[in-house]
């Protein structure tokens, strides 16, 4: 494997556990749930450097792309509750 | 309020055990077993499953029992929200540009659906990418205003949410009234009714992604009690 492959995979292993870490410990539910959808991108991106075309697809449609979207609804249900100024 | 301290050591602790467990019984798998390896043969059948691509044999073909129940799951998570109940009030009707956009991605998704469930059969692709594809163009149009998101009544929502699950189950059953067992398909027709199957799959896994995003039970447009 040359090296500029390498430190690519490096870079996006360590950038996909820091969104990991921040997506669940933010305090903001809709600040977790965009964290959510960007680790799902590069999740995507991470099975696709596996040679797993398939589960690229599903994760970037399903994982980060509608899954995103429902929990961006869930997140709005929610926010009322969680503070009133950042609802929508 | 506080959880006792005792707690917060043991739950770190248990869940380090389990990870342990679980390297210990992938690595006990990898290396244990010397015996011909479950891919290899799954991979010299692909060309007699009715799909060329690997992927969609083994999901619609060798393990077609576990698709069936991921079906089934989509189904039960759908029940369980519109038991939940009311759907959210639509979105506000879009401006001008929205309006446009949306105009131009919905039929755009819709196509890029046909497209993946079709190229399933010989390349990454297939009934749940097609399924997320519909269901974002369902998203889209809930965002723009639409009250439904593209969907039909709601005796057309419950038919075309079961349908895929429907299809499967008949389907199966079906095979195994002919004598050929649950969901084992014969050589020549496995193409056509794996097609069958994602084909209604797909219709159901749109429909119960919007529905899903819509958040609660259809609003009848008759006046309903509550």
């Amino acid at each position: 494997m040359n090296l500029f492959l390498f430190c690519f995979d490096l870079l996006l292993s360590l950038t996909l556990l820091a969104l990991a870490v921040a997506a669940l410990s933010s305090r903001d539910p809709r600040r977790g749930v965009i964290l959510f959808i960007t680790f799902g991108l590069l999740l995507a991106l991470v099975w696709a450097r596996l040679r797993a075309p398939d589960l690229a697809l599903t994760e970037a449609a399903i994982g980060a792309g509608l899954t995103g979207a429902l929990m961006l609804g869930a997140a709005r249900r929610a926010a009322p509750r969680f503070d009133s100024e950042d609802s929508r | 309020m506080r959880p006792p301290s005792l707690l917060c050591l043991l739950v770190p602790l248990l869940l380090l055990a389990l990870g342990l467990s679980l390297g210990w019984a992938l690595g006990d798998g990898l290396k244990g077993y010397s015996g011909e390896r479950l891919a290899e043969v799954a991979l010299e059948l692909v060309p007699e499953s009715g799909a060329t691509h690997p992927v969609t044999s083994v999901l619609l073909n060798f393990r077609g029992y576990d698709t069936l129940l991921e079906l089934a799951v989509l189904l039960t998570a759908l029940l369980g929200i519109w038991s939940l109940g009311p759907a959210a009030p639509p979105y506000p009707p879009p401006g001008l540009v929205l309006a446009s956009l949306v105009g131009w991605v919905v039929p755009l998704l819709i196509i890029t659906g046909g497209y993946l469930l079709w190229v399933g059969a010989y390349a990454p692709g297939g009934a749940f990418q097609a399924g997320a594809m519909l269901g974002a163009a369902g998203v889209t149009l809930t965002l723009a205003g639409h009250p439904t998101g593209g969907l039909p009544a709601e005796p057309w929502q419950r038919l075309l949410a079961a349908l895929g699950t429907l299809v499967f189950l008949l389907m199966g059953l079906g095979l195994m009234a002919l004598g050929s067992g649950f969901l084992i398909y014969p050589k020549g027709i496995a193409k056509w009714l794996i097609l069958i199957i994602e084909a209604t799959a797909t219709l159901s896994i749109g429909v119960t992604l919007i529905a899903a995003f819509l958040g609660g039970r259809p609003m009848s447009l008759r006046n309903r009690s509550r």
